[in-house]
């Protein structure tokens, strides 16, 4: 068997930026504090060094024209990947983005194409507080002409990555900090994690957990010491947010007879309550119990960490769900 | 308010020396523009047409001027008020006629209507009805001319109330610090819908505003042809030199309301005398007379030019309300690229 190369997940991301810019001289990358660490780790690190600074750069602070430059970039042929060091602040560029990037080929029926990557980057806590903390994954699922990447794992954060880099659709592409130190397997070179494919991260028997991003972490976790308590879990990754892949999730369901979905987001109007939505039109009839939902309180962050231990989502919540479902 | 950069008659000087042949064509696009409006403004009160037409009948000389002085192969970006900008850049008047009638073979396959024009192979990507909504896209094919070293220039079409807009501040900013090839052309029209210019401005001063972002500007006569292509050939040739962003302000008017085929005067949005004083300063009598004095045409020709041009715009009409309505098992066509 072939030996495994572990990588972090803020590494991976920058091997997939590096693939990407190698395969297309079309690819570029701006955004703000791109060699700064405490805006994006290690994920741009050494880039400007390797492809220059016409292709590797900063920008002013002005979160809606960089974005628009970027979208019109790709609307002339080029691969732009711009990225905001914190989502919240991506709401600054909604107009352009939804009024602009998702209905562009639609509203001239298929005659310009927006393959731009917009990377939006989840910072949360060390009591950040509300404008420093959100993941508004649902926002973005929402909008017809958008595709939503959020990978959980360092193999997919590379090949979402050069996947999204090589749509010819625009992407939104939502990776965690809290997910940067992660390690794990990253095959070399170049190669795609395909768009619209959840994944079995875990076979099991009893019950179907279904998350993304930071929350498929948790899941694992939940996973396993759910096992040692005689549970068997089947973990479903969902990798794309939408267009969501209702099919391995029904197919993952209609075994087990249970499920849980958990992901860190609000839960009102959330791709948790589609997900939910779409278990039980599928499954209505087979489910053993009602499907259980893990997703942030409805509020927002908060700064204390006596209450940001009360808002985040961990395994245990998903342990907890779960054991509801055998009741 | 300064009542400043108020025009007096246009003084219609061919100052950059060109050849009768291309004012004459200029002179044509600019009447074919008029006459589609017109047509426009009648089969919209003929209840034809319900896609919301904002008309440009006043503003040709601007659209024209300006694409004169661009290449095929530069992007232009347009806003609601789009078909001024479709035609001048070269698009087919079949293809804008069916896109208002809503037809399938209009430019956007009737999934965008008067308001969202496209012809990639015009270079014009697209225009937005989100007011300011170009100023950031339209960056895009300049970014691009900047980073694969190429000379083509995109040009930012937009009214009065874009300065207003925050984006406004944060494209001509961006544009001026990464130096792209990017000519953003404010046609003060003195109206934002229905509220004028000194209700929503302290001074008239937005090309000062420009200027202050560090642009090169420049205010030109939005009814004057010459004046407004002189301002747009300099302002291209600085653009592909390499010297970055320019911005070019014409002081224009449109002789219609906001939207639709009405002038708004008996709604008390506007005063008969101010749009009498803009007739008075139309492009296109204005060029017309100037070059029956001169001797370019006669009286005649340009009798003659109308009537040429009213039955190209009515067959373009009878064409478009021939063709078929986009069919409704393609509603969910086209929203992706590629589908998942």
């Amino acid at each position: 068997m072939k030996e495994e190369r572990l990588l972090t997940y803020g590494d991976a991301i920058n091997e997939g930026h590096r693939i990407a810019l190698r395969n297309d001289p079309a690819c570029f990358v701006i955004g703000q504090g791109v060699n700064n660490p405490w805006f994006v780790g290690r994920t741009t690190t050494g880039l400007m060094e390797e492809f220059g600074p016409m292709r590797i750069m900063d920008s002013p602070v002005s979160e809606a024209a960089m974005t628009g430059a970027c979208i019109g970039a790709a609307m002339a042929g080029m691969k732009p990947i711009v990225f905001h060091p914190r989502m919240d602040f991506m709401y600054l560029t909604l107009d352009q983005v939804v009024n602009h990037c998702a209905s562009w080929h639609y509203m001239f029926n298929g005659k310009v194409n927006v393959p731009v990557v917009i990377r939006g980057i989840v910072n949360r806590g060390g009591e950040q507080g509300a404008q420093h903390s959100q993941s508004p994954f649902g926002v973005y699922a929402n909008i017809p002409g958008l595709k939503v990447v959020a990978p959980a794992t360092p193999k997919d954060a590379k090949g979402l990555l050069i996947a999204a880099v090589n749509d010819p659709d625009p992407v939104i592409y939502i990776d965690d900090r809290w997910l940067y130190d992660s390690v794990g397997d990253v095959p070399e070179g170049d190669y795609e994690t395909p768009i619209g494919k959840a994944n079995v991260l875990k076979t099991g028997t009893d019950v179907t957990v279904v998350a993304a991003s930071f929350m498929v972490k948790e899941a694992m976790k939940a996973a396993a010491e759910l096992e040692s308590e005689g549970v068997s879990c089947e973990v479903v990754d969902l990798r794309t947010l939408k267009p969501v892949d209702m099919d391995t999730v029904n197919t993952s369901v209609a075994k087990t007879g249970r499920a849980v979905v958990s992901i860190a987001e609000w839960a009102f109007a959330s791709v948790t309550d589609s997900v939910t939505k779409g278990i039980y039109e599928a499954n209505f009839g087979r489910l053993k119990s009602p499907v259980r939902t893990v997703t942030l309180p409805d509020c927002p962050a908060p700064a204390s960490k006596s209450l940001e231990a009360a808002y985040y989502i961990y395994a245990k919540d998903i342990v907890k769900a779960v054991k509801e479902t055998f009741r | 308010m300064r009542q400043i950069h108020v025009p007096t008659l246009p003084v219609l000087e061919n100052v950059l020396g060109l050849s009768d042949e291309i004012v004459k064509n200029m002179l044509a696009r600019m009447v074919l523009i008029r006459t589609a409006e017109e047509h426009i403004a009648q089969s919209v009160l003929e209840k034809q047409v319900f896609t919301p037409c904002h008309l440009y009948i006043g503003q040709e000389a601007d659209a024209v001027g300006v694409c004169q002085a661009l290449r095929d192969t530069d992007y232009v970006f347009s806003t609601h008020r789009s078909h001024g900008h479709f035609l001048a850049k070269g698009g087919k008047i079949e293809d804008l006629f069916a896109e208002i009638y809503c037809r399938e073979t209009g430019c956007s396959g009737g999934r965008g209507g008067s308001m969202h024009l496209c012809d990639p192979k015009i270079g014009l990507l697209g225009s937005s009805s989100i007011v300011a909504g170009c100023l950031g896209i339209g960056l895009g094919p300049a970014f691009k001319s900047k980073l694969m070293g190429l000379d083509n220039v995109s040009v930012i079409f937009h009214g009065d109330c874009v300065p207003e807009e925050g984006v406004w501040h944060e494209a001509l900013n961006f544009a001026a610090v990464k130096k792209l090839p990017v000519i953003f052309v404010c046609e003060n029209n003195l109206y934002a819908a229905s509220a004028a210019l000194a209700d929503r401005r302290v001074d008239d001063n937005i090309f000062e505003v420009a200027a202050a972002h560090g642009l090169p500007t420049e205010i030109v006569d939005g009814n004057d042809i010459f004046a407004v292509h002189k301002a747009a050939t300099e302002a291209v040739q600085r653009a592909r030199n390499g010297e970055g962003p320019q911005y070019i302000e014409t002081r224009t008017y449109r002789w219609l309301g906001h939207v639709g085929p009405f002038d708004n005067i008996k709604e008390g949005l506007r005063d008969i005398n101010e749009l009498n004083f803009w007739k008075e300063r139309c492009p296109i009598r204005n060029l017309e007379r100037k070059l029956i004095e001169t001797g370019v045409m006669t009286e005649q020709e340009t009798e003659a030019l109308h009537e040429r041009t009213r039955k190209i715009v009515e067959d373009a009409q009878a064409k478009a309300v021939a063709a078929s309505k986009p069919a409704p098992e393609t509603l969910l066509h086209n929203v992706y690229r590629r589908e998942v």
